[in-house]
């Protein structure tokens, strides 16, 4: 007996991406904050190459730093910048893997020490710059 | 049927019979040992025996069920009703993968990419069998086992939103079954994954969302052996570039 039919191709259901993909997860949203804060690293990094430029006329500096505007982007900078470096932190044992033999370096002592260079350079910044006042 | 019962919204996808998806709501028993799994068994079996989906050895080791319950990619052989009762759950084939039918994804991008990354043992020298194996080390061994436990479930794929923009993207699996390779003391095949493992829709296709290895069943942290690479890749790159006595490739 010969069955007469046409063999089917079925269809595959291809389910695209919507553009608000990055908040319907947690995990997408905060990974998106992660990035965007970049742009307040990069234009901090900027504002510190504006001050010292201005280094050697005393108003003009003191006036970058103590301005209303200046205050306030310094309040919005500084929790995007905690939040950037932290989170980068944290990943770090993700990327650096140290091997004692047949052991690896624990993750809390590789991300730990990036958080102790951070204090102590932290400290170091802060002694230079009040013992220079 | 139990007093105590458990909606399962089960998304039906039929291409031959309709030309839209649904979701289909199924009443089934709600017991503490059962996983969704055995909630979609029953549906096979007792509800309606038109549901398609693929599992096999129930325990966390094949790799087949995977499915997105609730939201999140999940072996559904792992995934407990009592973690969700009494709220409904919804049963969804993995994302970002064309649907066959139902729960069923064609799978076929993921082999080629398999393929692609060669991830299987290239051994380093040719040993006759006479001279005996292939000896390693523990400390050898613990290089890449973790990466080693990956059971293709497919799960990383699901979770990572880079691959579902660019399906071009090798992907968190086939990165880490590469880098896994790539790692074994035995293996001399890290220069033939090279091209594929380090192009643009390679290793640094990457952004590291990291919802691969949060997702992972068996803690392979597909984010971090990609990273790794990127590490790896980066400091042979600057080897070859800079340094006068380094493997100019």
């Amino acid at each position: 007996m010969t069955v007469n039919s046409t063999p089917k191709k079925s269809k595959e259901l291809i389910r695209p991406m919507p553009a608000n993909w990055w908040l319907q997860k947690r995990t997408y949203f905060l990974f998106m904050v992660r990035e965007l804060t970049c742009v307040f690293v990069g234009g901090y990094a900027v504002f510190l190459l504006i001050l010292v430029g201005r280094a050697n006329d005393a108003q003009v500096f003191s006036g970058l730093l103590h301005s209303p505007l200046s205050i306030g982007l310094h309040l919005i900078a500084l929790p995007m910048v905690v939040y950037h470096s932290i989170t980068w932190f944290n990943l770090t044992p993700k990327v650096m893997v140290v091997w004692r033999g047949e052991e690896r370096v624990s993750p809390l002592l590789i991300a730990g020490s990036n958080y102790v260079a951070w204090l102590m350079i932290s400290f170091l910044v802060a002694w230079i710059a009040f013992k220079a006042e | 049927m139990p007093d105590e019962t458990i909606n399962l919204e089960v998304f039906r996808f039929r291409p031959d019979e309709e030309d839209e998806p649904r979701y289909q709501t199924y009443e089934v028993p709600f017991r503490e040992d059962w996983v969704v799994l055995d909630a979609l068994n029953y549906v096979k079996d007792q509800l309606d025996g038109t549901l398609s989906y693929r599992w096999s050895c129930r325990m966390g080791v094949c790799g087949s069920c995977g499915m997105m319950v609730n939201g999140e990619p999940k072996l559904t052989c792992a995934a407990f009703l009592r973690d969700y009762h009494p709220d409904p759950v919804r049963i969804e084939p993995l994302n970002y993968f064309p649907v066959i039918r139902d729960l069923v994804i064609n799978m076929e991008d993921f082999l080629h990419k398999m393929g692609e990354v060669k991830a299987w043992l290239i051994p380093k020298e040719d040993k006759p069998l006479d001279e005996g194996e292939h000896l390693q080390t523990p400390a050898q061994l613990a290089h890449y086992k973790q990466f080693s436990m990956c059971i293709n479930c497919m799960l990383c794929y699901a979770a990572c939103p880079v691959y579902g923009l660019n399906p071009d993207f090798l992907g968190p699996a086939a990165i880490a079954l590469g880098q896994r390779y790539n790692l074994d003391s035995r293996d001399g095949g890290a220069d033939e994954r090279t091209e594929v493992m380090f192009s643009d829709e390679g290793i640094w296709e990457c952004t590291f969302v990291g919802d691969c290895s949060r997702v992972c069943p068996k803690n392979v942290d597909p984010a971090g052996a990609i990273q790794q690479a990127k590490v790896t890749h980066t400091l042979e790159w600057y080897q070859s570039v800079l340094s006068p006595w380094g493997n100019k490739k």
